[in-house]
């Protein structure tokens, strides 16, 4: 063991210097990438947290400089940030919800052989992943069906993701057959081998599905942006980009919020339309962050079954 | 025997709700191609319009400035795919020098890290784009501080370098995420066959040259067929983000130049001609790459 333990060493000493200078390399180039990632969340992080004075001057780089809390408390009583924060809400909840489901029992219906024309059925919803119709067309028929400017234009289109179903019939097919047949020399239907049987199986690829769905719903832009006028439906990521592009409009919001005065005024007075920027980009960053953790363990799986299926 | 029959068209029956969202929600629509072949204004309905056959597809062409137009926005286009295809090595050796590092808690970092622009929106790229590099953010800023420069760039409200700087947020956003696909292959590569070129003498640069490279090569090889069969697709989010009156020429690739001639002027049905003309051509791209892939490698990605 020792002998071994003074190998390894001799070995490493004998390392030629070209080499050692390119592993050094190697951790600055990889340091900076990582820097490049992390660094502007910080960044706009610590700028939210500080004097919106100093910040608005462009002061804070490194450290947050005159802690305080108020631009979170501010973007909190604005009413059209708030209402955008319950649709996009609502709009991840119920849609992820509802694709999950779907191709949950679509990857397991799928593979229901007893199916009348069943690989008519799978292929019909398969080649959908390869074409389009284009976002003009989509756009007059959501008119033509009278889905535009409603809630719903963003929940129904996303239930069966061709993707997602192949995703989980490829986790289904791995199920070992004897499970759902014993169910069902027990008596159990279709359905009820459905819930109690493959679902409790297929739960790590359901995790999947749903936070693969649920961060593309949060970050969901161009449907409101193609689908929707009234501004009751705008979620979260169009009003930040609105924000983003009329810096203008933010004046007359403080103003609208006329009413209440004080707020108006302390509004006016404390939150530069910079910080409210930053403060809302932080809201919105933020839930993907909280679900990164979680996520990063099942995104590799996903991923792999999909690169080798798809 | 019939209750087997019974069975599945009951089975059918269960799924017959998804089949209609399917039918409504991606073939019904593609009945909109229509559109290219009459000229539609929209509160007039399509059985009302007139049938102008294929006027909007000479349209696009039949004169000197619409054909410039047309010409700067492939060439938009294909700059930009053309770049990320250029530097589509990159995603792969970033996973094969990662792969080099010694220190797993610092590798598991660096993959944490890079991967997570890829789960925030264009949107929230511009933003933090507009934060970092408008007249008082940090890079202007700290450039005047140290006095490299003595009034602020701008970066966004230019034209300068567009499709390198697209290229760049893309990279930004897009190039920890891909690199997991080659860190997976990489992982997979047998143990045996490292320490054999180890025993026969190859150092670590060899072992790359040798045997980590050729064996992501496969994948490196269909991502790219992929890529190519979607050359005219960059989508339209990075791009209408980004797009502001002193970079529009530049930085309208197809498929925003498809949103900005229906929503901005109203050209529905030339926008439809122009978008059913991409439509095909992706379709040959797709059949094509497809065809060569299977030569190549003997399977396709479809």
């Amino acid at each position: 063991m020792a002998d071994a333990e003074v190998t390894v060493k001799k070995k490493r000493k004998k390392l030629d210097p070209v080499d050692t200078i390119m592993s050094i390399a190697t951790y600055i180039v990889y340091t900076f990438f990582a820097f490049v990632c992390v660094y502007p969340f910080y960044y706009i992080f610590i700028n939210t947290i500080s004097s919106n004075d100093l910040s608005a001057r462009g002061k804070i780089t490194f450290w947050p400089k005159e802690l305080h809390f108020t631009n979170y408390i501010n973007v909190s009583h604005i009413p059209s940030l708030v209402s955008a924060f319950r649709i996009s809400l609502a709009r991840t909840v119920l849609g992820t919800l509802l694709t999950v489901v779907a191709s949950a029992f679509l990857g397991y219906m799928f593979t229901r052989e007893t199916m009348w024309h069943r690989k008519v059925w799978y292929r019909l919803v398969i080649a959908t992943m390869y074409f389009n119709a284009g976002i003009i067309p989509f756009f007059i028929t959501m008119k033509n069906i009278g889905l535009y400017d409603t809630f719903w234009v963003y929940v129904l289109p996303t239930i069966v993701s061709p993707f997602y179903i192949v995703l989980c019939k490829t986790f289904v097919e791995s199920v070992p057959r004897e499970l759902t047949d014993a169910a069902e020399i027990d008596g159990a239907g279709t359905m009820r081998t459905f819930v109690s049987i493959i679902i409790p199986v297929i739960k790590p690829i359901l995790a999947t599905v749903a936070i693969f769905s649920a961060v593309g719903q949060w970050n969901a832009f161009q449907d409101t942006l193609l689908l929707t006028s009234d501004p009751k439906l705008s979620t979260l990521q169009f009003t930040l980009y609105q924000y983003i592009n009329q810096a203008s409009s933010l004046k007359a919001l403080v103003n609208s919020t006329g009413n209440a005065a004080s707020l108006a005024a302390s509004l006016a007075h404390a939150a530069t339309a910079t910080s409210i920027r930053m403060t809302v980009t932080i809201v919105v960053v933020f839930p993907i962050l909280l679900v990164y953790p979680i996520f990063q363990r099942y995104f590799v799986k996903g991923i792999m079954i999909g690169a080798v299926k798809g | 025997m019939s209750k087997k029959k019974l069975r599945g068209y009951r089975e059918f029956l269960y799924v017959l709700p998804f089949i209609i969202l399917v039918l409504i929600f991606a073939y019904y629509p593609l009945y909109g191609w229509l559109y290219a072949f009459y000229d539609y204004k929209p509160p007039t309905p399509l059985s009302a319009s007139p049938f102008v056959g294929f006027k909007w597809f000479h349209y696009m062409i039949d004169n000197d400035v619409k054909r410039k137009q047309l010409l700067q926005v492939l060439m938009n286009t294909f700059a930009v795919s053309g770049l990320s295809m250029l530097f589509s090595w990159f995603p792969m050796m970033f996973a094969v020098f990662l792969n080099e590092i010694k220190c797993k808690p610092y590798k598991k970092f660096v993959q944490t890290v890079t991967t997570l622009p890829n789960f925030i929106s264009w949107v929230l790229v511009y933003s933090i784009a507009f934060c970092v590099f408008n007249s008082t953010g940090v890079v202007n800023s700290l450039m005047t501080s140290w006095g490299i420069i003595d009034k602020p760039i701008m970066f966004l409200q230019s034209s300068k370098h567009i499709w390198f700087k697209m290229w760049l947020w893309l990279t930004w956003k897009n190039a920890g995420w891909a690199a997991i696909m080659y860190i997976a292959a990489i992982t997979g590569i047998d143990e045996e066959l490292i320490d054999a070129a180890k025993v026969d003498g190859a150092n670590r640069w060899k072992t790359i040259w040798h045997i980590t490279i050729p064996s992501i090569l496969p994948t490196y090889l269909v991502l790219l067929f992929l890529n190519m069969a979607n050359f005219l697709s960059n989508g339209m989010e990075q791009f209408y983000v980004f797009q502001n009156s002193f970079n529009t020429k530049y930085i309208q690739v197809l498929d925003l130049y498809v949103y900005n001639l229906a929503m901005g002027n109203g050209g529905y049905s030339l926008s439809t001609a122009i978008g059913v003309l991409k439509s095909l051509i992706s379709i040959v791209l797709l059949c094509s790459m497809n065809a060569i892939a299977k030569l190549t490698r003997g399977e396709g990605f479809i």
